[in-house]
């Protein structure tokens, strides 16, 4: 059952060092509060997974939180780089960082397997190309056709963390719009945390709503804005401009150091990370 | 660039648009002459149908404008895989003439002068539509005889539309099939990175019209503009 509590509690409850942990989101939805409470908790040896790292998994990386990075395509949508995790893999600053590199019909089916409970995942992919030499991919014939399919582990994460609209007193948690993988990562992991932008009384329909029934979460923790600079459909709007500016900051390691120290470390929680990028006019 | 893409859309094409110029490509052959062309976003989104161009491949526009939106898992496996997709959209840092991609690193993999994004859809995508278009501008930086990295392959890459002009394989090779006015072969081969064939029949693009630059400034992104 989950439980609801602050972020701090189920990041310090839920996460412990050297623990596998998806903090997804396909654009939309993404846990950057908590993955702001990871950095400022000091968790070490972490084993990062995401379809899509953006800007939460370039601040972790750039903070020397992870070894190993699992993921189909990291960048900054629609501006190029991400400079930390460049400077990660190209120079081992601030320390050398794994790499397990998959597409992502692979990374989707692998968290699929993960919520099925099946060993691996099976798709009509990673036929030629260098790839395949590159990363953990198998061949598998299908019994009935012969037809040779690719065969991905299932990912199985110890930690998943999403953001979700909405839950309510029991904590069921509810979340509409582009949705991703969060579904199947949640399912997918021993633990979860789920951060809500509200709880609410009764949860409304929506249209094209998922729900995680509270059983499957281990903790709620209400974090308004909690996505930023990512959206919460129905409450705020993706900051685009902070992506942009986010290419500058993170491009020279003293400007991102100074910048996380700021605005993260020298902050306890969203709402007062917001105020200290309001004071700065980077809240858009 | 975007305009020939655009041209070569129609009504009823289903295509998975990736962000940049495929967007715009795509976007503006729905507002000019194929408004029937279906816009599917790798994030889930299918018939989007944004009034402005959206920064990234999630934008909140793409999923209240779709007729329906689903997850990542079903759009790669039902979707893609299920081969309900006519054309990908494509682009890379390097192509060679066979036209298979690198999207991944410069240099070697393991110490790579430049960590490039990765695959995301690529792999797949070259794999399960019917023909790949892709956009890249010319030089020889990008056009090499050898890619660092096979991303992803060009089996299905039935055109590629640079800022110089168009290629097309004929006889298993990328072929200079049209340039766009003002240049010339000798330029689009001075811009390849290996010896560039040219179609006998080679011939020029039709630029833009009245109508299609109008379409194309009325797409304006949010936040970012795009080249």
């Amino acid at each position: 059952m989950a439980d609801i509590v602050t972020l701090a509690e189920a990041v310090h409850g839920l996460v412990h060092d050297g623990d596998t942990v998806a903090l997804e989101g396909f654009t939309h939805l993404i846990p950057n509060a908590a993955g702001h409470e990871l950095i400022r908790q000091g968790q070490r040896d972490l084993t990062l997974v995401r379809m899509t790292p953006d800007v939460v998994y370039d601040q972790l990386i750039g903070m020397g939180a992870a070894r190993k990075l699992v993921f189909s395509w990291g960048g900054n949508p629609g501006v190029g780089s991400l400079h930390r995790l460049r400077d990660a893999v190209e120079r081992g600053w601030p320390a050398p960082l794994e790499l397990e590199e998959h597409s992502h019909a692979g990374m989707a089916a692998a968290y699929a397997a993960g919520a099925a409970k099946l060993p691996f995942g099976v798709l009509r992919g990673y036929r030629g190309g260098d790839l395949p030499a590159r990363t953990r991919v198998a061949t598998v014939t299908c019994p009935f056709t012969g037809e040779e399919l690719a065969a991905v582990p299932a990912q199985r994460p110890d930690v998943a963390v999403i953001h979700a609209q909405r839950a309510d007193r029991q904590g069921n948690v509810q979340m509409w719009g582009i949705l991703g993988v969060q579904k199947e990562a949640v399912l997918a992991a021993s633990r979860s945390i789920v951060t809500v932008e509200e709880v609410v009384d009764r949860l409304e329909p929506h249209p094209g709503a998922a729900v995680l029934p509270a059983w499957v979460v281990d903790a709620v923790a209400v974090v308004p804005g909690g996505a930023h600079p990512s959206y919460a459909h129905g409450y705020y709007e993706r900051a685009n401009a902070f992506y942009v500016a986010w290419d500058a900051i993170s491009r020279d390691r003293e400007r991102f150091l100074a910048w996380m120290r700021r605005h993260v470390l020298g902050t306890t929680d969203v709402a007062e990370y917001r105020a200290s990028l309001a004071a700065e006019a980077l809240l858009v | 660039m975007a305009v020939e893409a655009a041209r070569r859309l129609h009504d009823g094409t289903v295509c998975f648009v990736g962000i940049g110029l495929p967007s715009i490509a795509a976007n503006l052959a729905r507002r000019t002459h194929a408004p029937g062309c279906v816009l599917v976003y790798e994030s889930g989104t299918i018939g989007s149908k944004p009034s402005e161009l959206p920064l990234s491949i999630g934008d909140g526009e793409l999923a209240d404008t779709a007729d329906a939106v689903v997850s990542v898992p079903e759009m790669f496996a039902y979707w893609l895989q299920g081969g309900r997709i006519d054309v990908g959209f494509l682009s890379a840092a390097q192509i060679d003439r066979h036209g298979n991609l690198n999207s991944t690193v410069i240099g070697d993999y393991a110490h790579p002068d430049v960590r490039l994004p990765g695959g995301g859809g690529a792999p797949e995508i070259a794999l399960a539509v019917s023909d790949v278009f892709v956009l890249l501008r010319q030089s020889p930086r990008a056009f090499v005889e050898r890619l660092d990295f096979t991303t992803s392959l060009g089996d299905n890459v039935r055109v590629v539309v640079t800022d110089l002009g168009v290629l097309e394989p004929r006889e298993g090779e990328l072929t200079l099939v049209a340039v766009h006015p003002g240049v010339d072969a000798e330029q689009a081969r001075a811009a390849t990175g290996w010896s560039l064939a040219v179609a006998d029949d080679l011939r020029e693009t039709v630029p833009p019209t009245d109508l299609e630059l109008r379409a194309l400034r009325a797409l304006r992104t949010k936040g970012h503009e795009h080249g």
